[in-house]
């Protein structure tokens, strides 16, 4: 039994919270980097936020079964948003491994599946059952009490998810339920239904009871943001957006641009909302027949604020460096979807993919390298790299580099350039190495622009300054044409001669 | 403390750019601003680099700095990047953060749309370059 639950409150080096999807991969980047640490759990499982949703049970971000690079390959990660990250092939793609191929979203069995079957092929071990409910902060070691004990330690990892529902301050939302607490579909059954909310939440509610629901009502204070105008996943997502084309069209479905005033119960049944226009002058009062608060989520930071660990969008995130440490409590660190809370360079408003567990898992591995380093001394080697090759390897990391695809403008590729030779510098938070002092070095990013246009942007530093870059796109992608080499030559012609 | 001001719509409202708007523009405003938060010495706004936002200091302060020179410090209210979104061209100068700094932004590419629905808020903000344009010409002078 004592494997069964292992890691007994005590002191560890390190202690990660969370065995959702980034407390699994931050413990797997860990463990094969030497550090020593215990990851506790209050679930009974991993799995994390997979356990339960997304509600309607598919998710949106895609796992293709076929795709132009070749399954478990590096390449293959961009077309593969939801397995994790292994070094060994049996732990590569789990999650395409586990699909039945009827459709290129997983469902949320089939993600649940993928992630139970990375642990336990990966040996991760968790103390599941350990719910995490204190924090204490003294002489630089932490005290994490636990409903199974305390635990000591210098360093914490919290993946504890942004799972937790979160409503606005307007009067009478707190009786509404939220997104997480609906009702099984045939209670809204030939229903008005009045969904606040118009993000990939209140539109996966609003698809989903299309067939059943008399008439639907998405309304929050401004326009839905779709994905494919905004070029990010950030939108609305293009397969949720019926309810959208109902609105188009006339169809009985609604979009209100509106701010919600307040919302009362109704004597009988059914509520009445009152709501005023954000673009005109006119008031608003709808009579429906249910109110659903799709108003998104928050980070259970528990007492952490208390400790000192700085907040801020209206106490939802901890204010977070480059590489994901608390800004006000150094040691404390963070893994997962609250790793958006370090919002990177933002080009033109499109944010990093690090609320989701494509873009997060490779956050979880640059973090696991930054804690090695810096809390335990464990130096990395660089490979070497020729002159005669850094243009092609630039290239080839713009065209096919996972992490540079999946957190655009967030994570680059860099290779340092001193004297004595050229090596890889791996890859880093892009905010990091463009506004650190350092030696010489060049890295290479993905990158899309106001129009939607795809590039790669080259930030290369000389005598401690950065400059930006941009090439030319390609219409299939392809950034190791004869044109982009002799631009990325032209650039590096003092290094590659 | 502007530190413990964490609900969105309360803070805009206290932000003179954002003085005359209704409770639904308000809220409608708290939707179209995202809130960032950078460190001690975090540059906010790179001095060549494209596809910058428009940013309101929410609280904090931050250094307006050319050429590795501060020229210029921004407080509370004080709002930047919009010369480059309105001209369509990189920034001429670093803005960068002095201690913990925490700023409404909006992304450069909404900016425009932002003004021509709001144009109380652009009658402010004109207000405050009119004045940052009398300030340098008295300097000059």
């Amino acid at each position: 039994m004592g494997e069964l639950r292992p890691f007994p409150p005590g002191r560890y080096p390190l202690v990660v919270v969370g065995s959702g999807p980034g407390g699994l991969q931050t413990s797997y980047c860990l463990g094969r980097l030497g550090v020593n640490h215990a990851v506790i759990s209050a679930d009974p499982a991993p799995g994390g936020m997979f356990q339960r949703f997304p509600i309607f049970q598919r998710l949106i971000s895609w796992t293709k079964p076929y795709a132009p690079a070749e399954r478990g390959s590096r390449a293959y990660e961009w077309y593969d948003w939801n397995s994790l990250l292994g070094e060994e092939e049996s732990h590569q793609a789990l999650v395409a491994g586990c699909m039945d191929g009827s459709v290129y979203f997983p469902s949320r069995s089939e993600m649940h599946e993928g992630l139970t079957l990375f642990a336990q092929r990966a040996g991760i071990r968790v103390r599941y059952g350990c719910a995490w409910e204190s924090t204490r902060h003294e002489e630089g070691l932490f005290t994490l009490g636990t409903s199974d004990g305390e635990y000591i330690c210098e360093t914490v990892v919290f993946a504890i998810g942004t799972t937790t529902p979160w409503r606005p301050k307007i009067p009478g939302l707190e009786d509404v339920p939220h997104y997480a607490e609906i009702k099984p579909l045939d209670a809204y059954r030939n229903k008005e239904v009045f969904i606040i909310g118009k993000r990939n939440s209140g539109f996966e509610l609003a698809d989903a009871m299309l067939p059943v629901a008399r008439r639907i009502i998405l309304a929050s204070p401004t326009r839905a943001r779709i994905s494919v105008v905004e070029h990010a996943a950030i939108g609305a997502r293009a397969r949720y957006l019926q309810p959208y084309e109902d609105h188009v069209f006339g169809g009985g479905n609604v979009l209100l641009d509106v701010a919600i005033d307040r919302v009362e119960r109704l004597p009988s049944s059914g509520y009445r909302v009152s709501a005023s226009e954000t673009s005109g002058s006119r008031k608003l009062a709808l009579e429906v027949d249910e109110v659903i608060a799709a108003t998104g989520f928050t980070t259970p930071l528990q007492d952490l604020p208390k400790l000192g660990v700085s907040i801020f969008s209206e106490g939802r995130l901890p204010a977070l460096t480059r590489f994901w440490e608390s800004a006000s409590v150094p040691g404390v660190y963070f893994a997962g979807s609250t790793t958006q809370a370090a919002a990177g360079l933002n080009k033109y408003g499109i944010p990093s993919n690090s609320a989701a567990v494509q873009g997060f898992r490779y956050n979880a591995r640059v973090l696991a390298q930054h804690i090695a380093e810096k809390r335990f001394g464990l130096k990395r080697s660089h490979t070497g790299i020729a002159p005669s090759g850094l243009v092609a390897h630039l290239l080839a990391e713009a065209t096919r580099a996972p992490e540079l695809w999946n957190q655009r403008a967030y994570l680059a590729s860099v290779v340092e350039l001193s004297e004595s030779g050229m090596s890889n510098g791996g890859i880093v938070p892009l905010a990091h190495f463009v506004d650190t002092a350092g030696p010489d070095a060049v890295a290479v990013a993905v990158e899309t622009d106001l129009t939607g246009d795809i590039h790669p942007a080259i930030y290369l530093r000389r005598s401690g300054r950065v400059e930006e870059h941009l090439l030319g796109s390609d219409p299939l992608h392809s950034f190791e044409t004869i044109d982009h080499q002799r631009q990325l030559e032209a650039l590096l012609k003092a290094y590659v001669g | 403390m502007d530190e413990e001001l964490h609900d969105l719509h309360q803070m805009l409202q206290s932000i003179t750019l954002f003085g005359d708007l209704s409770h639904a523009e308000l809220e409608a405003a708290a939707h179209t601003f995202g809130e960032e938060w950078f460190g001690e010495g975090q540059r906010v706004l790179r001095q060549g680099f494209t596809g910058t936002g428009f940013y309101v200091i929410a609280a904090g302060e931050a250094a307006v700095r050319l050429n590795g020179k501060d020229i210029a410090t921004l407080g509370r209210g004080d709002f930047f990047g919009e010369i480059s979104i309105l001209l369509g061209e990189p920034p001429t100068a670093d803005v960068v953060s002095l201690g913990a700094l925490r700023c409404l932004v909006l992304p450069g590419p909404a900016l425009k749309d932002f003004l021509e629905s709001h144009p109380k808020v652009m009658y402010r903000l004109l207000q405050a370059v009119a004045m940052r344009l009398r300030n340098t010409l008295l300097w000059e002078s």
